[in-house]
């Protein structure tokens, strides 16, 4: 079993500021939401950036990541162009996608970067097949799949940890368990509300993990990117929160704000503060020095996505296939 | 050499996997059974379970993993036994690999072909019987093959896999059986073009599929009384070969329209809709159209006789848009 590892300076400074960005990013994101730039759905990954930084760290630059439609926390994570994925909100070319995507379907194959998926558990048969073509390839690529709690009703998410672990492909699935399927708590949903059980009843690893505390998801990724690496799906279940609305119309009918309240004391960025505080590695000057220079970064993303451009109409209809090159008539 | 539409294919899933080494095919029950309609049977033996892999049977699962594995280096050939099964992968088929190429602006694409199996005739009853094909024709960004003929048969599968974008490829189940001779000089088809598969001057019939045998019974029938149809089989049900429809429209005049697949909303009314907008001038009457009846296929033999066109159907509508009903 992997330590949880030695909370250093250069690694808390990290984790810290991924998060962070994350989290003003999003912040921004909601301003420019009301501003009118930013339109559709828009699903903020405030509460939860623990999980994709955590797990992101874990990976190497050939991996795949398949993630859901709250994805900005994961393409972030991975190291996205902050300013593509803000041009991506904003529907410009210059986007991720793009621009064809939004909020919702946010792409990048150079990083391996596979989305951006809203069809709640639609991913996770890709992210099998994903892994089952580095496996065939002889490649020793990982395949790490992001879904949410809601997903493990779907059929697809039975059917695909059947298939990954009948033939044994490299995945980790990383449940993202938030506690609401948007607006159902999981034991209005599911009879089993032990999403790590249901894993282990396909013969596959599974743990849950505090998804509050980065430190253990990355100590918890780091097993699983073993275990897949050697062959093998495996999945996590990150006990986590989103502190906002499901996405920018929703009530919240469904919880109390002191619920709210009481995660909020966990909030991510304090946990990982607080321990680098404890063991000495971060101090309040370093907390001030992040923020500074995540604000810069967002406004200089902004800034980037404001002067994009729009994809003239004209070419509305590229890329809906690969461009046909003449062919001979046999 | 007598061959049937059932070894065509099978001989042209072998040409993928000796000339493809990213190939595999991946399905229910095609690798020890051999395949629900014995397509792949003895493949197994041949190319190994990594390449004839059986899946369970989870329909939405293994068309995704087919789409992963597709854009990540190889080039799944995805059975499902049934188009009438294809509605539990529906969601994979329309919103992932239709899909991904133009919402990720272009980075990704989905080489992924899926065969399957359409049509009625063998007494299977509605959940076995459907014609989806034209429904699917319906999607941007998917291919959508009948093939109708031995030569289709055999060589529409290895122009697909060589395609950048995903295919789905409709074997008919009542053609497994069609036997004849494959034309030697044939070594390879296109899978842009509708083909004239019978010239004519009176009218047009278009159709694809198993309705294509009964579209030139009707047209043998037709010519003994002295109505010349000429017959063109669609073979590319999406993107439809428009220039094929108004070359045929300019020698004939008259159209009609022979579907398997139901009359309403269905890919009968977009070949009409596409005559009167690209050729409505050269029009001598209102394009008609055989389709089948508007029930779930029945299983007794004369009800599901009934519900489908038939030879003695596409002829009497021919007279009918001749002037001759």
């Amino acid at each position: 079993m992997t330590a949880l590892p030695a909370l250093d300076r250069p690694l808390a400074l990290a984790l810290y500021r991924e998060m962070l960005l994350i989290r003003r990013f999003e912040e921004r994101c909601v301003e420019l939401y009301g501003a009118g730039k930013i339109r559709g759905f828009l699903h903020l990954y405030d509460g939860e950036e623990a999980v994709a930084v955590g797990v992101m760290r874990a990976l190497e630059p050939h991996d795949a990541i398949v993630a859901t439609y709250r994805e900005h926390g994961q393409a972030l994570a991975r190291g996205l162009p902050l300013g593509e994925v803000m041009a991506e909100l904003f529907g410009k070319r210059e986007g991720s996608s793009g621009g064809r995507g939004g909020s919702m379907h946010v792409f990048d194959a150079k990083r391996r970067f596979f989305g951006g998926n809203a069809i709640v558990g639609g991913g996770i048969p890709v992210a099998v097949g994903l892994a089952l073509a580095d496996k065939l390839l002889g490649r020793e690529n990982v395949t790490v799949c992001f879904f949410g709690e809601g997903a493990v009703a779907e059929g697809e998410f039975h059917e695909s940890l059947n298939l990954a672990s009948l033939w044994r492909v490299p995945v980790v699935f990383v449940c993202e368990n938030n506690l609401y399927a948007m607006g159902s708590a999981l034991d209005i949903d599911e009879a089993e509300t032990d999403i790590a059980a249901k894993a282990r009843g396909y013969r596959m690893a599974a743990e849950r993990v505090d998804g509050m505390d980065v430190v253990a998801v990355l100590a918890a990724a780091r097993r699983a990117v073993d275990i897949a690496r050697k062959g093998a799906p495996c999945l996590l279940e990150m006990r986590t929160y989103r502190f906002r609305a499901h996405s920018m119309f929703d009530a919240q009918g469904y919880r109390d704000k002191d619920e709210i309240e009481r995660w909020r004391e966990r909030d991510p960025l304090h946990v990982v503060a607080a321990a680098g505080k404890a063991s000495g590695v971060l101090h309040d000057e370093d907390l001030g020095a992040a923020e500074e220079s995540v604000r810069r970064a967002v406004d200089e993303a902004v800034a980037f996505a404001e002067r994009g451009t729009w994809e003239p109409v004209e070419e509305l209809t590229r890329h809906v296939t690969a461009p046909r090159t003449k062919r001979r008539t046999p | 050499m007598t061959i049937n539409y059932r070894e065509c294919c099978k001989l042209a899933l072998r040409q993928c996997l000796d000339e493809e080494p990213r190939a595999f095919l991946m399905g229910e029950d095609v690798g020890a059974y051999g395949g629900c309609y014995a397509v792949s049977k003895g493949l197994l033996d041949v190319y190994g379970p990594d390449r004839i892999r059986d899946t369970p049977l989870s329909e939405s699962a293994f068309v995704g993993v087919g789409i992963g594995a597709a854009m990540n280096g190889m080039r799944p050939i995805v059975e499902v036994m049934t188009c009438n099964f294809s509605l539990l992968a529906l969601d994979q088929i329309i919103n992932n690999a239709a899909t991904l190429r133009h919402m990720s602006g272009g980075q990704l694409g989905v080489p992924l072909v899926i065969r399957m199996a359409t049509g009625a005739g063998r007494q299977l009853a509605a959940q076995h019987s459907h014609s989806f094909e034209g429904w699917y024709a319906h999607i941007p960004g998917v291919r959508i093959l009948a093939p109708a003929t031995l030569e289709d048969a055999r060589f529409m599968l290895p122009a697909a896999l060589k395609e950048p974008d995903p295919v789905l490829l409709f074997e008919h189940v009542f053609l497994y059986a069609m036997e004849g001779e494959l034309d030697a000089s044939v070594r390879a088809v296109d899978i842009e073009h509708a083909a004239l598969r019978r010239r004519g001057t009176h009218l047009s019939i278009l159709t694809y599929g198993a309705s294509l045998q009964k579209s030139l019974s009707a047209a043998d029938a037709l010519a003994a009384e002295g109505i010349d149809a000429e017959v063109i089989d669609l073979r590319v049900l999406r993107p439809l070969d428009d220039a094929a429809l108004v070359d045929t429209v300019k020698r004939t005049h008259r159209v009609l329209v022979v579907d398997e697949g139901w009359k309403s909303g269905g890919l009968s009314a977009e070949l009409m809709a596409r005559v009167c907008e690209l050729a409505f001038d050269e029009l001598d009457a209102p394009p008609t159209r055989v389709c089948t009846a508007e029930v779930p296929i029945p299983y007794p033999k004369h009800l599901e006789d009934a519900a489908l066109p038939q030879a003695a159907t596409i002829a009497a509508a021919a007279r009918r848009v001749c002037g001759r009903g």
